[in-house]
């Protein structure tokens, strides 16, 4: 099991490494760069800037520079476009927001998604089953985009009970809308896949000889179907989960909560080739943590995964 | 007053092609102790007769008639109220011990839950009940072996698990169904004697469902011959194998392969068995019988006592000399 772990994180670093030169270089594909502006630089000031960043040397060279300062220091560099700020700064004041209100979707789209696929899968044909599967539908196909608008217009500008945006180091009412828009498609998603892998365990020879032993419906569902029936939604909450704690571009630019969200965007659109980086490698890290987490929960389910 | 009495019990299906009847007015009695061995092939309802004494149909079966287990009436019960039957006074055992078992949790939890939900014990006395009984069915060492997962142990291994859980509680009546099936050869022979060990030794009566005539002949002491959801004869096991009286019987006995025999190829019953949609107006088995007559198509025969036995029951028009 230990070396199992030692053994994928010792994969996970030139997993990163690959991850870095392709963005790196793909990022550097993409024409202008963080001072390129409508109203050009006088072209000794641009190259005194580039210089002073690094930006005159070879890629390769900016390449090496910038992975050896990671690996050394774990320092991301300067943002381009921020003057005085770090990339490790912006992580560091944005990363928090988005883990509040990603973790809180997180645990919201857990709790009602499995609920509603547990309860649809056992009465499934019934009423309860038909409703439970009409608000996945109708939750997956909206998109958070026009969700979000929604919930500001019911819930600001009609029944005038919470914020429109803010953050305000997280108090509750500017979490209310966030966390509703962020969490509804991945419960939708929870839901349906619960639901169908419930069926199918509930139609297993296993759970026929647990009737059989005459225990309380509860207890089967409980003690012998949930856990089997969970091995395919732990493969999707894996990413999921990193989805959610690095936050939404929707979220933040329609909440103005200040989370990661933004500042990945503006460095898009801005050139910031620094913060861009990092968070590209903070979340490739978390993708990768979470994927390992999934595989050591599934051994834990299943007996017969042994590493 | 007999274990189990089984009076006109019928099994339906709805199914979005109408509905199925699966059954059709079963009649059997069980006494303690004994072995009554319920025999067609597959799709013949014998298993679905089964299930409906447990209780276990699917959503969208449904049994009528009577089964009185100890003179109590079991159909028509809720859920809940069966489950004070099931595994307490009537347990099961199923075809396929691979899949039978949950894979995701050790043989101590599923055993001890049995002995928890019934009987009110500690978890810590279940447990200790559970490896008793797995030294009953012989499992070596069952001490260390009751922490494992099922996939740890092989098919034969499994099935003595299933039946040792099956028997924790000490019913009255063990439903095997198809035990042996999923088994190679030399596992089944043992199967069946552990079976007949535990019902000399615990007295319990036992209903084994099978396709195959070979498993039945020293393990039962009466045959219930079943086809298209209905009997077609029932004899003690030793008149049965004696003097076959319906033609699907003598089918099926001629279709056992026999080593004092040395016929080339084996015998079969041509045709395949019937669709239970589309049920022949009259004999179920009309279609392949090679005695059949007019009067077998437009009429369904009902099982009456031969002449002289009174025992021995079968459904069928043809008389004992015209079967010759």
């Amino acid at each position: 099991m230990l070396n199992y772990v030692i053994r994928r994180i010792a994969i996970a670093l030139p997993t990163l490494l690959i991850l870095i030169i392709i963005s790196f270089l793909l990022m550097h594909a993409a024409p202008g760069g963080p001072f390129t502006s409508e109203r050009p630089l006088p072209p000794q000031v641009l190259a005194n800037i580039e210089a002073k960043y690094g930006l005159d040397l070879p890629i390769w060279q900016q390449m090496v520079n910038y992975t050896w300062g990671i690996l050394t220091e774990f320092d991301f560099g300067p943002s381009f476009r921020y003057k005085d700020r770090t990339v490790n700064e912006i992580i560091e004041q944005g990363f928090p927001i988005t883990l509040t209100y990603g973790f809180l979707s997180f645990i919201v789209a857990v709790v009602v998604g499995l609920s509603l696929g547990v309860i649809a899968a056992i009465r499934q044909n019934s009423w309860i089953d038909y409703i439970a599967v009409g608000i996945t539908i109708g939750a997956q196909v909206l998109p958070n985009f026009v969700m979000a608008p929604l919930l500001v217009i019911t819930f600001t500008l009609w029944l005038g009970w919470l914020p429109g945006g803010g953050w305000s180091g997280g108090e509750w009412q500017y979490l209310v809308m966030p966390v509703i828009a962020l969490s509804t498609s991945y419960m939708a998603s929870i839901a349906r896949i619960t639901r169908s892998s419930m069926l199918e365990v509930l139609n297993t020879n296993f759970i026929r000889t647990a009737k059989a032993k005459g225990l309380p419906y509860r207890t089967i569902i409980l003690r012998h179907a949930l856990k089997p029936a969970m091995l395919p939604v732990i493969s999707y909450l894996g990413p999921a989960f990193v989805g959610m704690i690095t936050g939404s571009v929707v979220i933040d630019i329609y909440f103005s909560t200040g989370g990661m969200g933004y500042f990945f965007v503006n460095s898009a659109t801005n050139r910031d080739y620094s913060v861009m980086m990092g968070i590209t490698i903070l979340f490739g890290a978390l993708t990768i943590l979470f994927n390992l987490v999934v595989d050591l929960l599934y051994a834990w389910i299943d007996p017969k995964i042994r590493y | 007053m007999s274990l189990l009495e089984v009076s006109g019990l019928s099994v339906e299906f709805d199914t979005p092609e109408g509905v199925v009847r699966a059954v059709t007015d079963l009649n059997f009695k069980v006494d303690n102790g004994t072995t009554l061995a319920i025999v067609g092939e597959s799709g013949s309802g014998k298993s679905q007769a089964v299930f409906s004494l447990m209780g276990l149909l699917a959503h969208n079966g449904r049994a009528s008639g009577s089964v009185k287990m100890e003179g109590e009436e079991m159909l028509g019960r809720s859920y809940a109220e069966m489950n004070r039957i099931r595994a307490n006074k009537i347990s099961m055992i199923f075809q396929d011990p691979m899949t039978s078992l949950n894979p995701y949790m050790r043989i101590s939890d599923q055993m001890a839950e049995v002995l928890v939900c019934h009987k009110g014990m500690s978890r810590t006395d279940a447990i200790r009940d559970s490896i008793e009984m797995l030294d009953a069915v012989k499992i070596p060492s069952a001490k260390e072996r009751i922490r494992m997962y099922p996939h740890e142990f092989s098919g034969g291994m499994r099935q003595r698990v299933m039946i040792a859980m099956s028997l924790l509680c000490r019913p009255r009546l063990l439903i095997a169904d198809e035990p042996t099936t999923a088994l190679d050869v030399t596992i089944q022979a043992q199967i069946m004697r552990l079976l007949g060990e535990i019902q000399r030794e615990l007295g319990t009566a036992i209903i084994l469902i099978t396709h195959d005539l070979g498993v039945v002949a020293g393990h039962s002491d009466e045959i219930l011959v079943m086809y298209g959801g209905r009997v077609m004869e029932m004899a003690s096991t030793g008149e049965l194998y004696r003097s076959p009286a319906h033609p699907y019987t003598q089918g099926l006995l001629t279709a056992v392969p026999r080593l004092d025999h040395d016929d080339e190829s084996l015998t079969t019953i041509p045709g395949t068995p019937p669709n239970m949609m589309e049920l022949p107006k009259g004999c179920p088995f009309s279609e392949r019988c090679q005695y059949c007559r007019e009067r077998c198509l437009e009429a369904i025969p009902v099982l009456t006592p031969l002449a002289h036995h009174d025992r021995h029951l079968k459904a069928c028009f043809a008389t004992a000399g015209a079967l010759r």
